[in-house]
């Protein structure tokens, strides 16, 4: 499959601002390509599956780095690399649920070139998808990873429509959980979206794994106060430490008051399409005290309706464990 | 022919960079040149690019879809950079950016022109010296095949250059995006180690 031979031929531009960013995303349309730090696009060109006309490089674009501590909170450039926000002493002191997340994706290397909106809008890891195949998610009418034969070890538990692929994001669940905003800019103006509206699955749109459409630029993300310094927990299962993809990941933001659960938010990422927010686990913790009844009772709940594909039943007591100890260790 | 006191080594870097080896040659234009018979959009990136590499600047004739590793490989003739996936998993690639390690197999070369890059050729001084993480390399016989090394050398770099000082632990983290086939990973991390020792 590694071919070490160059990528197809496209056209580089390399925008100095958003502006000049978006008028060439609306001038090619689907036939351009928002480059960012580049980790999983130039996988994609390599396998010649995603064959861009022009290739629009937001690196250059100064605006789109860094953190900055406002009124409401933080607020993020998507171009920020995920290094950067894993050692930010503001993050690791107040967010420090974002700050394990980002440290916890792929390799050192990876994290040090990819930024925080790439690892948000990346498309998803079915091999089936990415080798090319003509599956519903490219356009055609079939799902490979959901039959007999098909391998579908890491594939969704919940809301699969033909389509079986899972959001394999390590910081997406963070941001869902602390509530997020996502900033994002086109020729008609900015507009800000919930993180939990952010992410859709291949009910609404089956080709897309976020709400962002060609022209369309994830500019900064948005952190409210609501739940800085809250206690945090954070856990990725992969097969190895290094490189691999979420099979589950749990991200949870608790308000605690004594061992009294104020108020808490919990998403489970690699189980569906979007980071998975368990409003049941939410609803059965909130204003209970975290003994073991209650710990049970919610991690029994929230792999409640998940449909198993052949080789994926494991992630139910994966997910249900993973929803405990966050609850138990945060 | 080549001359008798010339290593092989050496004469096939001076092949590369004179841009006479035919093989290497027609795979990297294949895809650009039956592809590129259209002009390039108004707008779009000159091919000829300054890149300040070992604090040199080189003046680079580079296509709009390259990577760095394919540049240096290629064009500048420093192989010591090696590709081994060619997708970001290995770390066979790996370069510095302003002392920052990164896998240049994931990375344009157009994205770079203003950036400081260190490859593995620019980590022993000028005079030929090697950095004490060569050195304590050598001395714990961390390379087995070698393949890799280069790419250790440079996660070894960047992690001593921020923390002089690691635990094995934190050696282990910070070259864990470095993969090794031979399994001499705890050989690299004795070196990483000792260099710190000899460094602090």
């Amino acid at each position: 499959m590694s071919t070490k031979d160059m990528m197809p031929h496209f056209d580089l531009f390399q925008p100095s601002d958003v502006e000049n960013a978006i008028e060439l995303l609306d001038r090619y349309g689907a036939e351009g390509w928002a480059i960012a730090g580049g980790q999983d696009s130039l996988a994609w060109f390599k396998d010649r599956v995603k064959r861009p006309v022009a290739v629009i490089d937001l690196k250059g674009i100064p605006g789109m780095t860094g953190i900055t501590e406002t009124a409401e909170g933080l607020e993020i450039g998507a171009l920020t690399s995920l290094t950067e926000i894993a050692n930010n002493t503001v993050i690791q002191n107040s967010y420090s649920l974002l700050a394990t997340a980002a440290g916890r994706v792929a390799s050192p290397q990876i994290r040090n070139i990819g930024t925080l909106g790439g690892n948000i809008c990346q498309d998803t890891r079915c091999w089936y998808y990415r080798s090319g195949m003509d599956c519903y998610r490219a356009g055609g009418n079939t799902c490979y990873a959901d039959t007999p034969e098909g391998q579908n070890r890491e594939h969704c538990l919940f809301d699969a429509d033909r389509c079986v692929a899972v959001s394999p994001s390590d910081t997406a669940p963070a941001l869902v959980a602390l509530d997020a905003t996502m900033v994002v800019q086109n020729s008609d103006g900015i507009r800000e979206i919930a993180a939990e509206d952010f992410f859709i699955g291949p009910d609404v749109d089956i080709e897309r794994m976020t709400v962002l459409e060609p022209g369309d630029v994830l500019t900064s993300i948005k952190i409210p106060a609501r739940w800085a310094g809250a206690t945090f927990y954070f856990e990725k299962v992969a097969d190895r430490a290094t490189w691999d993809f979420p099979l589950v990941n749990i991200a949870a933001a608790i308000q605690l008051s004594g061992n009294t659960v104020e108020d808490i938010r919990i998403v489970c990422g690699a189980v569906s399409c979007v980071p998975r927010r368990l409003t049941v686990v939410e609803d059965i913790v909130r204003g209970s005290t975290r003994d073991a009844e209650t710990i049970d009772l919610a991690a029994g709940a929230s792999s409640r309706g998940a449909v198993t594909l052949n080789y994926n039943h494991f992630k139910i007591p994966l997910m249900e464990n993973l929803v405990r100890r966050a609850i138990r260790d945060a | 022919m080549r001359p008798e006191n010339q290593s092989r080594r050496s004469f096939i870097k001076g092949i590369i960079a004179s841009g006479a080896v035919a093989s290497t040659g027609g795979l990297m234009f294949i895809s650009g040149c039956s592809d590129n018979s259209s002009i390039p959009a108004s707008g779009s990136v000159e091919r000829l690019i300054s890149l300040n590499i070992n604090g040199t600047v080189r003046r680079v004739d580079v296509l709009p879809n390259e990577t760095l590793a394919m540049t240096l490989r290629n064009k500048l003739g420093l192989t010591g950079t090696k590709i081994a996936c060619d997708r970001g998993e290995c770390g066979a690639c790996c370069v510095l950016l302003d002392g920052v390690s990164f896998n240049s197999c994931s990375m344009l070369s157009h994205s770079l022109t203003d950036k400081n890059i260190t490859t593995i050729e620019g980590i022993a001084s000028p005079a030929g010296e090697l950095h004490p993480v060569q050195t304590a390399m050598i001395e714990e016989l961390a390379p087995q095949c070698g393949f890799c090394t280069s790419g250790q050398v440079i996660s070894a770099v960047a992690l001593l250059d921020q923390n002089p000082n690691p635990t094995r632990d934190e050696a282990r983290q910070a070259m864990a995006g470095n993969l090794c086939r031979c399994g001499a990973y705890d050989h690299y991390l004795n070196a990483v180690l000792r260099a710190a020792g000899e460094i602090a």
